[in-house]
């Protein structure tokens, strides 16, 4: 019969193109692991860079990132986890709310170059912090911020109206009710939420380019107010503007932050698997 | 003697500490709205004072060449719409079939294995994906034939793998929203399960699809490391024939990533460059405020026919 035959060939052709998207992935990263798995030792991790980048480790850049993730957590969490709260819990079905969505959607599509020219502009220049740690910082954390309050709010929504509904009637108030009865359910999922977001913020170059990220700078940073490298504009510094660069480096480099990444993200997605497992409604 | 009235119990009023921490929640609610309403103004800050500087017609010359005050911004816009259009072609149907097949016509153990790959892939760093292909695509590209790797060709093939995650996953949810009711009154008409995809699950999922497919090239459009890298950054309008796609190009993004570092603060080329972070900005608002208006539409439409 016709239709069978149509059928049988519709399923071949998509389980074939299904094949042929899914396995470059697999390709390039375990050519990745291939080609930079040789890299990395004890010393590329615990040295700073020596001989014109050509010989030593990434220790300022590893740690140069560290501190700007740790800095875009600082910037985004408290504002994130509020703007969630408020859209769950606050607020109505209006003009305002629709806006803020609308404006949620778009930070989260503003390509991350225009955030850079934006803390170049807003927080380097205007507000005078330099190219800095701090710079750097607020720009990402901006960056994170629609990630985390979408997530956060998905979380604080997920948690059962039940619960809201006993509190209340036992005479909290509304923000008792959300402190003590949804923020701990929500939690789990929040937390997710932040370290994906992180993680995204961990591996990005365009923002940092003009707002804190230092070429070569073997010594650390010793306030906010310094600049830094960062792992991943290191990797484009050496696999494009250093000549003669050893190959078996800039895969390292790359491994290194790619581990550094995958490894935030596993993080999130076991944490999160194992608490929906623990959830008891 | 009057007998006075028990004070209602504290608790249900909020007390002032309360009132605090409520004003300052719903100061974080419109915060989005205000950074938004900031990004924009220090990109007009900026940037806009390059309307006094360099003439319209000097803008939109077929000419960028800083050096020499050349400030035509053409072959930065068919960079990025070549690049783009390139990795939509390639992003698009495959994303689209995978969803499907990941959706309709995996059994569950598959789904288990490829939705996992396709997170990692939405995970991995642009420059990790940028390097990779300066050293490994763009070479093999060559080795195929072209007269170099870094091409408008290798940033879509870049893009699309990048794209390909939000594409996948938005036309899963799409798929996912379609009633069951709608598959097993196909079935039992005697459609075959390829015929039930084709003729009602896709057609009932299109808003979705649409939706995907607009983000899919906000995202593209956008990306700069990965693009950078590989498209060989030649400010030139590639030539209308058939080898457009294979010619070196510059996008607006990898642009502004180049030349922002060694621009003068307050110069010319430093409130260009910023202007062409105003177009991003624009196309990129004007994308996705259509597909957030798209889903409001789609959903009041679903909650009329009920």
């Amino acid at each position: 019969m016709k239709r069978q035959q149509t059928q049988k060939i519709a399923t071949a052709v998509i389980t074939t193109i299904s094949i042929i998207v899914i396995l470059p992935i697999i390709y390039v990263i375990g050519f990745l692991f291939y080609n930079g798995i040789g890299a990395i030792s004890w010393e590329f991790i615990s040295q700073p860079p020596r001989n014109g980048m050509t010989e030593g480790g990434l220790l300022p850049a590893i740690l140069g990132t560290l501190f700007l993730t740790l800095g875009t957590a600082v910037a985004a969490i408290p504002l994130g986890i509020g703007a969630a709260i408020y859209l769950a819990e606050y607020a109505g079905d209006n003009r305002l709310t629709r806006l803020i969505r609308l404006a949620i959607v778009n930070l989260a599509g503003i390509p991350s170059i225009v955030y850079g020219l934006f803390g170049l502009g807003a927080f380097v220049l205007f507000l005078n912090f330099g190219t800095s740690i701090l710079a750097g910082s607020l720009t990402l954390g901006l960056m994170t911020l629609p990630v985390l309050i979408s997530t956060a709010e998905e979380a604080i929504r997920s948690v059962p109206s039940e619960f809201r509904t006993v509190s209340l009637s036992l005479g909290a108030t509304r923000w008792q009710t959300i402190r003590h009865q949804v923020l701990p359910h929500a939690l789990p999922g929040i937390i997710t939420g932040i370290i994906l977001g992180l993680s995204r913020a961990a591996g990005e170059t365009a923002p940092i380019l003009f707002t804190v990220a230092a070429f070569y700078l073997p010594e650390l940073p010793n306030s906010i107010f310094d600049q830094t490298m960062a792992l991943p504009y290191h990797l484009f510094v050496i696999s494009t503007q250093v000549p003669g660069m050893p190959l078996q480096i800039q895969y390292g480099t790359a491994l290194v932050l790619l581990l550094i990444v995958l490894s935030l993200t596993l993080v999130a997605t076991v944490f999160r698997t194992i608490m929906r497992r623990r959830r008891e409604w | 003697m009057t007998v006075k009235a028990p004070a209602p119990p504290k608790a249900q009023l909020p007390g002032w500490r309360e009132k605090i921490i409520e004003s300052l929640i719903r100061l974080s609610g419109i915060s989005a709205v205000v950074i938004m309403a900031l990004i924009f103004f220090f990109l007009l800050r900026e940037g806009l004072p390059t309307l006094g500087e360099v003439s319209l017609a000097d803008l939109f010359a077929r000419r960028w060449y800083p050096i020499e005050d050349l400030y035509g911004i053409l072959p930065l816009l068919a960079g990025s719409f070549l690049v783009t259009v390139g990795a939509v072609l390639i992003a698009v149907p495959l994303g689209l079939v995978t969803a499907v097949y990941l959706g309709e016509m995996a059994p569950t153990w598959q789904r288990e294995i490829l939705k996992p790959i396709i997170e990692v892939l939405a995970g991995i760093p642009s420059i990790v994906l940028g390097f990779l292909g300066w050293v490994s695509l763009a070479p093999f590209i060559q080795k195929m034939g072209a007269a170099t790797g870094l091409t408008a060709f290798s940033g879509s093939l870049i893009l699309a793998y990048m794209a390909l995650p939000t594409i996948i996953s938005i036309t899963e949810d799409a798929l996912y929203v379609v009633p069951k009711e709608y598959r097993d009154g196909a079935l039992a008409l005697g459609a075959t399960k390829w015929q039930t995809i084709w003729r009602v699950v896709l057609p009932a999922a299109r808003s979705g699809i649409v939706i995907a497919v607009m983000l899919g090239i906000g995202r593209a459009i956008g990306e700069t490391m990965a693009v950078l890298l590989v498209t060989g950054n030649a400010a030139n309008l590639p030539p209308l024939d058939a080898s457009i796609f294979f010619q070196p190009v510059r996008t607006l993004t990898a642009t502004i990533a180049a030349e922002m570092g060694e621009v003068a603060q307050g110069s010319t080329h430093y409130h260009v460059l910023f202007g062409l972070g105003i177009i991003l900005f624009l196309i990129t608002f004007a994308i996705n405020s259509l597909a957030t208006w798209l889903v409001g539409k789609g959903s009041r439409g679903e909650r009329k026919r009920k």
